[in-house]
This record gives C-alpha cells, structure tokens and sequence, in this order.
C-alpha cells in the first residue's frame, strides 16, 4: 500500500502517501546526529560541573545519553506535529492511522518502543515490520496507532520554461476540452509533463517517436475536429493538452495570437 | 457531470483558504469560541464536497493534492475533539492518580507478571541448591566471582571510603539509565504477544533467586536483605509494572475475549501503557538514587536494621500507593 486511505463520515476518501523505510531511515540517521552533536556539547557544558564534582557530572553525562535521544523524538514530535528535524528535512511527518490528531501517549509510546525495533541490531526487526505491513509500520507505531507519511509539495511545477505562453488552439472547443480533463488520469498527465521536461535531452527519432505515441493516445481519448488537430504536430498536441491540464485557468486568453504561437506549433 | 474547473476553483479558493486559516490558528494555540466552531465545522463540509467534486477531475492534480491535505488536517481537527473540556495535563494529578489508576485497572497483568518473576526465583533458587556450578550461568554482574562471605568482608571494609563516596551519582546515572532500558525491553516486547516480557521477567527472576539462595546459604541473610530492599523494594515492582505494560499491550494484542477490532483494541490500551511507561522511569530514578547513596553503604557505617526497617516501610508505601492511591479522585485523561 502505498496510501494511507481515510474515509470521511460524509463518504468521501482522502490519501496521504505514504514514507518508505528509504527515508524513513536517511530521517532517523539525522536525528541520531542531531541527538550526538547535542549530547557532546551537553558533555562540554557538563565539563564545568566536573570543576566542582567530577563524579556528579559523570552521572549526569551517562543519564544525558540515554534521555536526549528519547527526549529529541518525544517533544520535537509532540511540539512540531509529529516532525523531528529528520523528518522536518525530509518532509514526512507522523500522522494518527486513522487520521486523527496526533496524541501525547502514541508519540511516547513509538519512541520508546524503538527498543523492540532496534533488535537484533540497526533496526532489522523494525525495517523487517515496515516492509511486511500495509502501512509500512514499525512494531512501534503498530503499537502507538501511527504511520509515517510524506507531505506532499504545495509547490507547483515551474511550467513556463516547458510550456512556454502559447495560444492553445483546443481551448476553442472548452466542452471537448473539459471531457480531456476528466478522461486523463494524474499519472498519464505527469508522463507528458516529463516528457516535455526532457524533451531536450532526448534522441530527435526517439522524441519523434515519444510524443507520437503519447499524442495518439490523448487522440483517442478524445477526438479534436480536424483543422485544430491536424494542424497541430504530435509534440504540440501533446504541449497544449498538457497545458489544459495544468493550468486549467487559461493564462493564455489574452495571449498574443500570431502565425505559429497561434496554432500551438514550434 | 462536467464542472468548470475554472469557476469552481475561483469559487470555492476562498473558502478553502478561510479553512486553512483557522487550522493554522488552532495547530499554534489558538481557541475558537461557539460560532467560530460552528464556521470550522461548516467550512471543513464544504471543503469535504470540493474534494468529491474534484475527485472527478483526476487530471488536475494540483488542486486535488492541496485540498486532501487540507482536508486531512480539519478531519484530525475535527474528530479528534472529545467530549467535555479537557483538563490541562497536570504532572502531580497524572503520578497521583492516572498512574495507579492505570496501575489498577490492569492489576491481573501484574499478577502475571509477578508470577513469571516469582518462578524465574524459583527456577534460580533451585538450580543454585542442586547445582552450585551452575552460578556462573544463573548469576548476573559478576556474582559468581566471589563468595557472598568474602564480598561481604570486602565491603564492610570499605565503610565510607572514597572509592564509595566519590562514585555515587555516576553510579546512580548507571543505575537509573540500565533499569529503565530493561523496563522499556520488558514493555515493548509485549509485542512479541508477551512472550518476550514473560521470558525477560523470568531471566531477572532467575538471577536474583541464584543471588538469594547463594547469600542465605552462606549465612549473609541480613547483609542480603540490608543490601536490596533500601532500593529493591522500589526497583523490583517498577520492573514487575514494566512487565504488566507490555502483557496489558501482549493482551489487547490476542483481543481475547473482545471484539474490537485489532486497532481498536491498541488504541483503547495505549493511553495506560504509556502512563504505566512513565511511572516506572519516575520509581526508577527514585530506587536509583537510593541505591546509589544508601544500599552501598553496609554495616557499621549503616545498621543493616536500619536499611532493612527503610526497604520494607518504602515497599509498604509504595504498595499502598497503587492500592489507593487516587480513588477519591477524577481519572485524568492525559498520559506523560
């Protein structure tokens, strides 16, 4: 499972995805550094409490590197919403399994019970438990009720270097381009996108190549009348579908129309 | 149905921006008053009928991305309120009451968990009287290196040296921070269905029976009794309700004799297992102290008399704390 799928009482589903135990782990090795850098400048603090007992700053050095990892996880987890700075970095956050507010005793409970999942050495049983259940839990957030999931971008991408303000000649047909919208799925709209992004990078036949096959199948989805469509190259057909999908406002209503912008071609 | 996106986004852009506004007020602190709530609530509906509405424009990806995660926050928001106002956690409140509350409710785990111990006693105690070789593999920290008479001459010797006094609070950190990760051990391998917790509370048993039957045996009965219970009297119940945590977590893990779902039955007994958690790393950070700065000490710097009257009066204490312990009182919701 690669989402975490929450129903609503008014029946309509939401899905946070999911963090893999990849960065989940890159996550944890920064806040084990994290909690070393903070335990060795504890130590050098604690050096001048060693001026007045050498053996009371011994004692509160060993307690020191015991608590400041389970105390980092806890209250940075609690404070910041289920992030550390690990996850912080990396954009996942722990979130309730039912998608409820993250409560006090789930964030104790998970990092304390790293323990289990530290066994028999570097995580085996916890990195085993994340691979074998559906939400990709270790046994503590089995047992805490929660699940890491990543935050997703608010950040759109950066379209005007790749689809550059154009006239889009489908626009003139707004009843076929809205069927377009809802016929095509995100992941088909985001192997155009890539496309495009790359097309620089690519073969001239192995371009040619692409994005006719990428067009001929958006033609088929939804067929254009023939003076729109035949005037449009396979990459253009693909840019101006790409750019209904994107930016289904229509920055371009006022745009200059001209020659080949105004046909969508290169 | 055909929506246009464009008006719909235009329309309903505010609304959802109003919806963020107020979860960003609440995720920093803030309070809302009744028709701010009631704002909340209608503003996260409408937020909801977006996303089904928009859930029929897959190819817009953008938009349907930012209102889930929308949507996620004001859903935890909104169904995680629970009923009547929730008290502010208070520290004195939860150690007084939640605490042996918890400890009580879940009272025949203990008993499970002290039955393992008491056999593991049993089981070490009768292995040291049949077979006295067998100390080297019964007796932990180096017990069996020495016979309970000459360590006993060898610290009565010692007194109030320096190599005892200059060594009490790194000995202390040593303690406290061994006992705790034994007893996080102890809890979290109830998810091993309990069986982890039971083998782990045996294995403590068997070494303190091996010690025990090895002292009393050698006539060190009274130094035994002077050097454990100023501490042990607290040490070894917080190490029993460790173990009762995770056979209460081992419990709602088999969900024998409830319905409940798997998760549900977790959800319902993780509250107590944490608090349980915490109590036990405040009893052990007592029982470390005490260890460190008067069970070291033996006779004719401190009576054993004295030592022993100390451990039974702490035990007693400390049992009648969980027995009674917040029964006048409210059950505080809140955990460590």
């Amino acid at each position: 499972m690669t989402h975490l799928r929450i129903r609503t009482p008014e029946g309509v589903e939401f899905a946070l995805p999911l963090a893999g135990p990849v960065i989940r782990a890159a996550a944890y090795l920064i806040d084990v550094a994290i909690a070393m850098a903070a335990t060795f400048v504890l130590s050098i603090l604690l050096s001048v409490v060693s001026l007045a007992s050498r053996d009371l700053a011994s004692g509160l050095i060993q307690v020191g590197f015991f608590v400041v990892p389970i105390l980092q996880g806890v209250l940075l987890e609690w404070f910041w919403n289920g992030q550390t700075l690990g996850k912080r970095a990396l954009k996942i956050r722990v979130v309730d399994a039912e998608g409820l507010r993250l409560r006090p005793h789930q964030v104790v409970l998970r990092n304390l019970l790293r323990a289990i999942d530290f066994l028999p050495a570097f995580y085996l049983v916890g990195g085993a438990a994340t691979l074998l259940t559906r939400s990709g839990q270790r046994l503590g957030d089995v047992a805490a009720r929660t699940v890491v999931v990543r935050i997703p971008s608010p950040v759109s991408p950066n379209l005007d270097p790749i689809l550059g303000h154009r006239f889009n000649s489908l626009r003139s047909h707004p009843h076929l381009a809205a069927r377009l919208r809802q016929s095509i799925n995100a992941q088909e709209a985001g192997v155009a996108l890539a496309a495009l992004a790359r097309r620089d990078q690519l073969d001239p036949a192995d371009r040619v190549r692409l994005f006719a096959e990428i067009a001929s199948g958006f033609r088929e989805r939804v067929p254009f009348p023939s003076d729109i469509d035949e005037a449009l190259a396979d990459e253009a057909f693909v840019r101006n579908v790409v750019e209904l999908l994107y930016r289904p406002s229509g920055t371009l209503a006022d745009a200059p129309q001209d020659g080949m912008s105004r046909l969508g071609g290169r | 149905m055909i929506l246009d996106l464009q008006r719909f986004l235009a329309q309903e852009r505010p609304h959802w921006e109003a919806l963020d506004a107020m979860l960003h007020h609440l995720a920093n602190g803030g309070t809302l008053g009744l028709e701010d709530a009631r704002r909340l609530h209608r503003l996260h509906e409408r937020a909801v009928a977006d996303l089904a509405k928009l859930a029929t424009f897959a190819a817009e990806p953008e938009s349907r991305r930012t209102l889930e995660a929308l949507v996620a926050r004001s859903y935890a928001e909104i169904h995680s309120v629970e009923a009547g106002a929730q008290p502010r956690w208070n520290p004195w409140r939860w150690f007084t009451q939640s605490f042996p509350k918890a400890f009580r409710r879940h009272a025949s785990a203990f008993v499970v968990a002290l039955a393992s111990s008491v056999l593991g006693v049993g089981f070490g105690a009768a292995v040291t009287m049949a077979d006295p070789d067998s100390r080297h593999i019964t007796m932990p920290f180096g017990h069996a290196d020495m016979r309970p008479s000459e360590r006993v001459r060898r610290d009565e010797a010692a007194g109030d040296s320096a190599a005892v006094h200059d060594m009490h609070a790194s000995f202390s950190g040593m303690l406290m921070t061994h006992n705790t990760q034994v007893s996080i051990l102890a809890t979290s391998l109830g998810m091993t269905w309990g069986l982890g917790t039971l083998v782990i509370l045996f294995y403590n048993g068997v070494g303190l029976g091996a010690i025990g039957v090895d002292y009393i045996v050698d006539g060190q009965g009274p130094f035994l009794a002077g050097w454990i219970l100023p501490h042990g009297s607290v040490e070894l119940p917080a190490i029993l309700i460790a173990g009762q945590a995770g056979l209460v977590l081992a419990h709602a893990m088999l969900g024998r004799g409830s319905r409940l779902p798997f998760g549900r039955r977790i959800r319902a007994v993780a509250p107590d297992v944490a608090t349980l958690l915490g109590g036990v790393a405040l009893l052990l950070v007592h029982a470390g102290v005490v260890e460190a700065f008067l069970s070291q000490y033996h006779e004719p710097v401190i009576p054993y008399a004295f030592k022993i009257a100390f451990g039974i009066l702490q035990g007693t204490g400390l049992a009648a704390f969980l027995l009674l312990s917040g029964r006048t009182g409210t059950e505080s919701p809140d955990q460590p």
